[in-house]
């Protein structure tokens, strides 16, 4: 294994081979940056050029490296304008955006950054040392866990559930959960509440969704209420650096999240969005007092959960592609569309066969994390002036973004229509002060939701699985309390404190 | 994605015209002298799958022979093929340069008749390649022949999960129970569970969710060769010479036979001369040995339909499978 090890070190760190870490990842966080184009596209527009370079870990490393530069890039428009590109930086803008918002723009892109970079090193780190150990992890869930993980997954919409917005929260979660119901799905053999329109068929599509419920209500809220669309303070330069009790507060929850998402990345039906909302909610449940009332008003850890959880996850996803040969999502499909392209076969026996691949795309993993940080915190005062353009310029500037979006994922003009139709319901219901966010968690789990539970029904003949099988049982626990904790805690902190008043 | 989706007329076709003369048929497109500049393949299944493997195999052999400039993928899930489907009528002329691949499951579902599209909604381009199903097990797994498979369902049905690529009443699904039907049992009592892509099955199978899967023979042979699964069943008439290795259902004494057969399809309303370019290069593929190598690691077998020999093909095999289903109840 050390000899592979040092194989692998010596062909990552080739001329060319450096150089394809530091393309990838440059190209990968640009393109990255703009909503609509997600990972995956990047790298099936990138699939070509890596075919052409013929060397299979030149190749490999050059789309890995575009893989977590998207991943990078993908949290920047999440936390400037509230347009999350992919589903796996949706909880990135429940307190990167109100951060941006305070005039923290820059300090947002800073903890972004450094956690992504955490969260993937500690993945690499532990891709390296038990690889072929957590082939075995990978298959350690079966639909039933999927079924109870994505339960856990939803307790996320705790966190919008403030005081007196626990029945608007759920509302707005079922409302999500049923529309994604809507189209074919992998069960049925028939489509459903498409209402005959052949646009509906494909479903709804997550981005357009994204983007008209968060992108589009801001920059229309912008123009109807200008009075709190000011932002506090525009001098987004001065507030880069993280302060020593920033730094403190951050650290545990890295920690804990690299290790975390990595495993929920390692499961090949979970991935990087379910590990930022996993990470998004437990860090809120283990946070106390003021700490936890913070999370979704701009709160540092509920930033840096997300972010580094993603990230983790992201190579976590490697784990179960390069040891059984099982892409655990459609990006890590397309990677293994490529290698098979290269002539390489992953499974088992890729570490034995070809050392030298194996442990090069490994280790420029962390050499690409290395670099992606590099590169990326001088370029943050940049980035964030986009906040000081007036509103003017920038609120046609979002809407173009928020349209392109929508439209290039799917090259679909009805996409357009879909957008601004549910983007005037979104912004209606922030009128009404309903909180957007629990419809789209719903949104993203609901599918996964039905088809886990719908086959470990169908496995066991009924819904026994949910007592019989220890790890569902445990985790729907889990998922339980992290949903009505919060609710009953505030309860009960209400009645203390009214009790207290009525004893004096 | 769509950056790539153009074909062009290319000034350089004049060694390409040679090697096409050789292989097509259809002499009127060469004239034209078209070379294919880049391909989008869309793949109506999650990758891992045998649409995966065909359209990215295709486009392997269709690149590296210098046949066609450039191959891109995209993979759309959903509905057993019908997001695809669907997405490729609606956005039909901006996916000119857009081949869907497809398979035995677009002639299914326009016999059920559940979608509103079938393969004559589409442009038909060429059926390329044929391949058999197969019936899978975990290697640990204490069944060893499509026998042991039958025995453990007639202790305990319900214990019995086979799973598969397909929606319900799909590809997959349907040749376990012509399987099951041919062996004697019920063919509708058969558990038959549901997975998104043929790679979600495999983990499924691997992690001992379902006892068997049922899936297509090309997507087994790498899993087996690495010693992960064990084929117990091939739905060919002799021994597949990728991995002879693997009994076939017949020298068990299930009389069951199926080829999937795997194809391209393109938007409605594509120009001819368009559709006809494609047709020659596909035709030309055949010749390479690129393509050679391709179909040899992945066992496949060539059958060559292209254009309206196609279209006599699929109309042929809606009867044949129309009538099988409804001898087992599907519709």
């Amino acid at each position: 294994m050390l000899e592979g090890i040092m194989a692998g070190v010596l062909t990552a760190l080739s001329l060319q081979n450096l150089l394809m870490v530091v393309a990838g990842c440059l190209l990968g966080t640009f393109i990255g940056m703009l909503p609509g184009l997600g990972p995956m596209s990047i790298i099936a527009i990138m699939i070509p050029v890596a075919i052409k370079i013929g060397d299979p870990s030149a190749a490999l490393i050059l789309l890995a490296g575009v893989y977590y530069g998207a991943i990078f890039g993908g949290s920047t428009s999440s936390i400037l304008i509230n347009a999350p590109g992919v589903a796996g930086t949706v909880a990135t803008s429940f307190d990167g955006y109100p951060m941006a918002r305070q005039g923290k723009a820059g300090k947002a892109l800073t903890i972004a950054a450094i956690a992504s970079f955490c969260g993937g090193t500690v993945g690499a780190i532990l891709l390296m040392g038990f690889a072929p150990a957590l082939s075995s992890v990978a298959l350690l869930f079966h639909s039933a866990e999927y079924f109870a993980l994505m339960v856990v997954g939803l307790s996320a919409i705790a966190a919008f559930a403030g005081t007196g917005k626990v029945i608007k929260a759920l509302m707005m979660t079922v409302v999500g959960l049923i529309m994604a119901t809507v189209g074919e799905s992998a069960l049925f053999n028939a489509p459903r509440f498409t209402m005959g329109l052949l646009d509906l068929q494909t479903g709804f599509s997550f981005i357009t969704l994204a983007m008209a419920l968060f992108a589009l209500p801001e920059a229309l809220y912008l123009v109807l209420d200008p009075k709190r669309g000011a932002t506090k303070d525009s001098g987004a330069i001065k507030n880069l650096r993280i302060t020593k009790d920033e730094a403190k507060a951050m650290a545990p929850v890295v920690g804990r999240q690299s290790i975390q998402g990595f495993l929920i990345g390692v499961m090949p039906g979970a991935g990087a969005t379910i590990a930022s909302f996993l990470g998004y909610a437990v860090e809120r449940n283990i946070a106390k007092g003021a700490d936890q009332d913070a999370f979704g008003k701009g709160s540092v850890k509920g930033l840096a959960a997300p972010e580094t959880a993603n990230n983790a996850a992201c190579t976590g996803s490697f784990v179960p592609l390069l040891t059984l040969g099982i892409p655990g999502s459609g990006t890590t499909a397309i990677l293994l569309g490529a290698l098979i392209a290269l002539n390489v076969q992953p499974g088992p026996r890729l570490m034995i066969d070809n050392p030298s691949i194996f442990w090069a795309v490994i280790i420029s993993m962390y050499i690409g994390n290395v670099v992606l940080l590099i590169l990326n915190l001088p370029l943050i005062p940049y980035i964030a002036k986009l906040l000081t353009i007036p509103r003017n310029y920038l609120i046609p500037f979002i809407l173009f973004f928020t349209m392109i979006g929508a439209y290039i994922g799917q090259n679909n003009a009805t996409e357009l229509l879909i957008l601004v139709g549910l983007g005037v319901f979104a912004t209606v219901l922030r009128f009404a002060d309903y909180p957007l966010a629990p419809l789209l968690i719903g949104f993203i789990l609901g599918g996964m939701l039905e088809n886990n539970f719908a086959r470990a029904v169908n496995l066991t003949d009924g819904i026994s699985f949910m007592v019989e099988r220890p790890m569902t049982l445990a985790l729907l626990v889990i998922g339980a309390t992290l949903i009505f904790l919060p609710a009953y805690r505030r309860r009960r902190a209400r009645a203390l404190q009214k009790g207290v008043a009525q004893g004096d | 994605m769509s950056f790539l989706r153009t074909t062009k007329h290319a000034l350089t076709a004049a060694t390409l015209g040679a090697a096409l003369g050789a292989a097509s048929m259809s002499g009127a497109a060469l004239a034209d002298n078209h070379k294919i500049e880049s391909i989008h393949f869309l793949i109506p299944g999650g990758a891992g799958g045998g649409w995966d493997g065909t359209a990215r195999g295709t486009g392997e052999a269709l690149t590296k022979s210098g046949l066609v400039g450039s191959a891109s993928y995209e993979n759309m899930s959903g509905g057993g093929g019908g997001k695809a489907i669907g997405f490729l009528i609606e956005n039909a002329k901006s996916n000119e340069g857009t081949l869907m691949v497809n398979s035995t499951p677009i002639v299914i579902r326009s016999l059920t008749g559940v979608f509103p599209q079938n393969f004559r909604d589409l442009t038909l381009i060429a059926g390329t390649i044929g391949d058999y199903a197969a019936f899978v097990v975990n290697k640990d797994s204490e069944i060893n022949s499509f026998g042991d498979l039958l025995a453990a369902y007639k202790a305990n049905p319900r214990d019995v999960a086979i799973g598969g690529g397909s929606v319900p009443g799909g590809m997959d699904h349907l040749v376990a129970a012509m399987a099951m039907q041919a062996a004697g049992e019920d063919p509708t009592a058969v558990k038959y569970i549901p997975y998104d892509a043929g790679g979600k099955a495999m983990a499924a199978l691997l992690s001992g969710e379902i006892k068997a899967l049922s899936t297509g023979f090309s997507e087994a042979v790498g899993m087996a060769q690495a010693g992960e699964v064990k084929i117990i069943g091939v739905t060919s008439a002799d021994r597949v010479s990728a991995y002879p290795d693997a009994m076939t259902l017949k020298e068990q004494g299930v009389d069951t036979e199926f080829v999937n057969w795997r194809g391209f399809f393109a938007a409605p309303g594509l120009p001819e001369e368009k559709a006809e370019a494609y047709r020659a290069t596909l035709a030309a593929m055949y010749d390479t040995p690129e393509w050679e190598e391709v179909r040899a690691r992945n066992g496949w077998v060539n059958i060559h339909n292209s254009g309206p020999d196609f279209e006599a093909f699929l109309v042929k095999q809606e009867q044949e499978i129309g009538d099988l289903m409804k001898k087992l109840g599907f519709l």
